[in-house]
């Protein structure tokens, strides 16, 4: 991946807002990959969240918004679990996701989701569905 | 013994197999589920936004309840309740400007300093109970019942309310091997099943659950077991339309650990809630254990 770091590129506010809703602080990754290498959903995820820590660092709003890796993320915590930095990781994904919800914008239409699993799946599925991807 | 009980939503409905089961479990180890009055939904999952404090006050509201009756334990059988529960509690214990923030928004409740300590049924089983005292108990054992371990994502994960190690735990396997079963050692034990993504990117859970599967089966699993309705559900009940898409799968019967409990503690199976798992667990343990 060649990035191409330009004015218009690095968003500030975005880096700003970012820092405020994750409480992380993304330029201590140094990018050793272990949240890839340990991340359950990286084969249907067009980047990877080193990828996305890298993007975040650099304030590439754009970059990150125009693939799914952040909506793929379930939340596992395998990522922090294993940073060698210590950064909570899924913080820093929600913290992208609710940038795009807080735009009135939902991921996950609730009329949209089939009938038949919305009838068998549990509650917990349905709750957690919605509060990850609605706004 | 008397704990507080906080059953949440599922338990009530999809998941009243987990519910039904643990009750007459813990019943037989004389400990008896007191169940929280006034309970609400705790949300499902933590709230990760820094600045998003609207979505804690659901869980405080019910650790508050449970100050209010008296208790200075809360006892949980569902792995997401329990970790956004204990989540929760963490902010009001270490985080003052949150816990006063949510104190001061909820004027009509009594303050909560983070006091009540939740815990999950496993590490109540470890650590109140002990697996000696389990053990005893045991009528029926699950002999030569060889079954993989579903811990999921909400246990053990992130450390600071994780009831074992993050990458090597051990208590859902001194679980099983106190009820006599044996316990299947394999890789994605502490997978994550995909939870919600069943809903939004079906095909992504799919792919996980084979890989649990396959990891599982591959090991020498008859069986897994799990904790969580979610897991459940996508490792359990969703099996038999996912053997259809995956070739080679292997079909793997799926329990609660509260029914592997009360079935072992001598309880009538018929009384457990199999109907709402996959249809070969019943049948399963009738074959290498009631049989």
């Amino acid at each position: 991946m060649t990035l191409k770091i330009t004015d218009v590129s690095h968003d500030e506010e975005f880096m700003r807002k970012l820092h405020e809703i994750s409480g992380e602080d993304v330029s201590k990754c140094m990018q050793c990959g272990t949240c890839t290498g340990g991340c359950p959903m990286t084969d249907k995820m067009d980047g990877t969240p080193r990828q996305i820590m890298l993007l975040s660092h650099y304030g590439m709003k754009d970059k990150i918004s125009a693939d799914n890796t952040v909506w793929l993320c379930a939340t596992c915590n395998t990522c922090y679990a294993r940073c060698p930095r210590g950064i909570e990781i899924p913080k820093v994904m929600e913290a992208i996701r609710q940038l795009k919800l807080r735009e009135n914008i939902n991921k996950v239409e609730p009329n949209q989701i089939p009938a038949e699993i919305l009838e068998d799946a549990p509650q917990i599925a349905i709750v957690s569905c919605l509060r990850k991807n609605t706004s | 013994m008397k704990i507080c009980y906080y059953p949440g939503c599922t338990l009530k409905t999809k998941a009243r197999n987990l519910e039904t089961a643990g009750i007459e479990a813990l019943r037989a180890l004389d400990v008896e589920m007191e169940e929280l009055e006034r309970w609400n939904c705790c949300g499902v999952v933590f709230s990760l936004a820094d600045d998003d404090l609207l979505h804690l006050l659901a869980p405080i509201r019910d650790l508050i309840r449970v100050k209010d009756a008296g208790h200075d334990k809360v006892l949980t059988l569902c792995s997401m309740c329990y970790n956004t529960l204990a989540r929760s509690n963490l902010v009001m214990r270490h985080n003052e400007e949150k816990r006063d923030t949510i104190n001061t928004f909820m004027e009509e409740e009594t303050d909560y300093f983070g006091e009540v300590e939740v815990m999950h049924l496993l590490n109540f089983l470890r650590d109140e109970i002990g697996w000696d005292r389990v053990k005893e108990q045991v009528k029926v054992p699950l002999k030569g019942l060889k079954m993989a371990t579903n811990y999921g994502c909400t246990l053990t994960r992130p450390d600071e309310v994780g009831i074992d190690s993050a990458e090597n735990p051990t208590v859902f396997e001194d679980f099983l091997a106190a009820l006599g079963a044996e316990p299947v050692h394999f890789p994605a034990s502490t997978d994550c099943c995909g939870t919600y993504q069943v809903l939004g990117n079906p095909e992504a859970a799919d792919d996980a659950v084979a890989r649990i599967i396959t990891s599982a089966t591959d090991h020498g699993a008859e069986a897994i077991v799990s904790s969580c309705p979610l897991c459940e559900y996508n490792v359990g009940k969703r099996q038999a339309a996912l053997l259809e898409k995956k070739d080679g799968l292997k079909e793997l019967p799926s329990f609660y650990l509260t029914q592997l409990m009360a079935v072992a503690f001598g309880a009538d199976p018929e009384t457990l809630g199999f109907e709402l798992n996959h249809a070969g667990s019943l049948p399963l343990l009738k074959e290498k254990v009631l049989g």
